[in-house]
């Protein structure tokens, strides 16, 4: 039974990651109908920032906790940036071309970035700064669940509820839901479409950011190219979920981020990727448009 | 080049060597043969050989060859490619070599040597590593100065099992060729030693965003020790979450680890962790003359496989004298019972042509180094 609690929390927090960084895609898809392959880029870059800032700071001699959530702080503004510039400099230029070349730009957006990082950084990995310290209170349990997998799991669940909340309660978000359902619509009443899908963006990069934070404090180490494989699993969440679909993104981030745990831990990690795409390929068998998705009818 | 040509002229090869190899007499030139890649993307693999067996050419015919035969290189290049090596074996048999020095890469290697089998001509290659080339006992004539792919696993199975007592071992690895390959023979040696089980056998995939699954099923089953077969950024990972859980078990990998990137990457986590690298040979007397040599005649750091280059050149020659003639059987008597100097120190050739004494060693992490383990 311990052994199952174990990897429960495992696979939390493996989909906790995954969730924050599906939410990009899925938001971004929502808005606009684009896949943005160049999210899991802005996740690298939000590690990326978070290690340089992270890094001075001890010089510095600040205190964990400042370095903490100045870091997040400054990742959230910088990938915010880039993906906002990403958006207008790749995506807003196409916006009324067909729909295979925003995709196709996405691409060499992500390829771009990945090198852009190579070069101006290293190609080396680099030992990441453990932000999270290990709690007194956590010591009991350490085996079960670390101090980090802790603050991930709280980090994800107040992101989420914020996001909620910006996207129910406030006005930027009643005219997101607008913009989501019907785009030209949503202009003709007076929506400022094209600030609607920036603020979009610099969302779904500040998210990203931050699950770039964790996770590279978790592990330690990070490199330019681990938002390729994060943003692929990611977006098979996203998927899974039903894109398009907020709730359904974190939903589907936990169920792949579970299944991976329990795959590797009931039967062999060799099968991990397996399982996880399998469970896909299953799902959008039975429900093309994912777990939470709406069906869209065509009409013609 | 058709068949009918290329029979023609591997019978005329065979015909030549069983000419000439019927025991050189005094006076007569001995011809080593040098093969390998010398040109093309592997070059920098070939050449280095070349260079130490002029070197020690050199110093034999300066005082006064072998047995008072005068040493010759022949030198063909091989690119390193199967196809091309067969030529050039069938070149140098035809040419009358007594003894080959290469070739380099294993698949080359592996290409020519039915050639030198056929011709019965000697053949040592300071490189080829794949294990098959002396464990199938397909290749009497084939000796080799370097240890065989296996040979890692087999130095961190002893280590681990004869040294550090493990009794329970998970052998992990990250599905990669060399990765995968290592954690293989690790598994077999450890079933044949039967002294310790394997209690886990997995492979992970690289770059995953966490490994922490993997690491509860690693507590779970109750290793003592771990050997991971592959490169040091999941080794990184593993450790680093092995030891967030307060878990003490041993780490033990592979030279993919053993690079200083893994250090700086996984800091304290670091400390305490086993991996095995070549034995570094740096302070022998015979290294340290050949790679001034080298510096002072050629003006830079000698290249790859270069000591192993020396060890062959130095032992394939030593062997000749002692037998006091050509004749393949004679050295081969020569090689499997005396022991020669080399850059690695005294070694010798066991029955399948596989260097004693040329090996890995085992190397710890101790205050952000790598430390040989005595």
């Amino acid at each position: 039974m311990e052994y199952f609690i174990e990897l429960f929390f495992s696979g939390l927090t493996r989909g906790s990651i995954y969730a924050l960084i599906a939410l990009g895609y899925t938001m971004v898809y929502g808005i606009i109908g684009l896949i943005n392959f160049a999210h899991g880029e802005i996740y690298m870059i939000g590690a990326f920032t978070s290690f340089i800032v992270a890094t001075v700071l001890s010089i510095l001699g600040f205190p964990l906790l400042a370095i903490f959530v100045i870091a997040a702080l400054a990742a959230a503004v910088w990938s915010s940036a880039y993906g906002f510039t990403v958006e207008k400099l790749a995506y807003k230029p196409l916006r009324n071309a067909p729909r295979l070349s925003p995709l196709i730009s996405a691409i060499g957006m992500s390829i771009f970035l990945q090198n852009y990082v190579l070069l101006a950084q290293t190609s080396d990995f680099m030992p990441f700064p453990q932000l999270i310290p290990e709690f007194g209170f956590m010591e009991p349990i350490a085996g079960i669940i670390g101090s980090s997998d802790l603050v991930i799991l709280l980090t994800t669940a107040v992101v989420m509820v914020i996001l909620t909340w910006l996207i129910k309660f406030t006005r930027i978000g009643k005219a997101m839901r607008a913009t989501a359902q019907d785009r030209t619509m949503a202009m003709l009443v007076g929506i400022n479409v094209n600030h609607v899908i920036s603020v979009t963006f610099i969302i779904g990069s500040a998210l990203a950011a931050i699950g770039g934070l964790l996770i590279a404090s978790h592990v330690g180490q990070i490199n330019f190219f681990i938002g390729f494989i994060a943003g692929i699993k990611a977006f098979t969440a996203a998927v899974l979920g039903g894109i398009g679909s907020i709730p359904g993104a974190v939903l589907g981030s936990f169920i792949l981020g579970l299944t991976e745990a329990f795959a590797t831990g009931y039967v062999s990690s060799d099968y991990e990727d397996v399982f996880a795409f399998s469970l896909l390929v299953l799902i959008l068998i039975f429900r093309p448009s994912g777990l939470l998705g709406k069906a869209t009818i065509e009409k013609v | 080049m058709n068949f009918s040509t290329k029979m023609f002229s591997l019978l005329s090869a065979v015909a030549l060597t069983v000419a000439f190899s019927t025991g050189a007499m005094a006076g007569d030139v001995i011809k080593i043969g040098i093969a390998g890649a010398h040109s093309g993307d592997l070059a920098s693999y070939g050449l280095p050989t070349v260079k130490a067996a002029e070197l020690v050419v050199k110093h034999i015919n300066e005082k006064g060859g072998i047995n008072g035969s005068k040493v010759e290189l022949m030198v063909e290049d091989d690119v390193c490619k199967p196809e091309v090596a067969t030529n050039t074996a069938t070149k140098l048999v035809s040419g009358g070599v007594n003894v080959v020095i290469g070739h380099i890469c294993s698949g080359a290697t592996k290409a020519a040597l039915p050639i030198y089998n056929e011709a019965d001509v000697i053949v040592m290659s300071p490189s080829a590593t794949n294990p098959a080339l002396t464990q199938s006992g397909d290749y009497p004539n084939f000796y080799r100065t370097i240890a065989s792919d296996d040979a890692q696993a087999r130095t961190e199975v002893d280590f681990a099992v004869n040294v550090l007592k493990a009794k329970k071992i998970a052998v992990i690895h990250d599905k990669g060729d060399y990765g995968k390959g290592l954690a293989e023979f690790a598994k077999l040696f450890i079933e044949q030693g039967a002294k310790a089980e394997v209690v886990l056998y997995e492979g992970i995939t690289p770059g995953a965003v966490d490994y922490s699954a993997v690491v509860q099923k690693i507590k779970r089953s109750r290793a003592d020790a771990i050997i991971f077969g592959g490169y040091h950024p999941e080794a990184s990972k593993i450790i680093t979450q092995i030891r967030k859980k307060k878990m003490d078990t041993i780490f033990i990998s592979d030279d993919g680890v053993k690079d200083n990137t893994f250090i700086k990457v996984a800091g304290k986590y670091a400390e305490g962790v086993y991996a095995t690298g070549p034995a570094d040979v740096s302070s022998n007397p015979i290294t340290k003359q050949y790679r001034e040599e080298h510096m002072k005649v050629y003006g830079s750091e000698p290249g790859a496989f270069f000591d192993n280059a020396v060890a062959a050149a130095i032992v394939l020659t030593n062997a000749i004298e002692k037998a006091g003639s050509t004749d393949p059987k004679a050295i081969a008597k020569v090689l499997h019972t005396q022991i020669a100097e080399t850059p690695f120190g005294e070694i010798m050739f066991d029955e399948k042509g596989d260097a004693i004494g040329v090996g890995f060693s085992m190397y710890q992490v101790k205050d952000g180094k790598y430390v040989q383990v005595k």
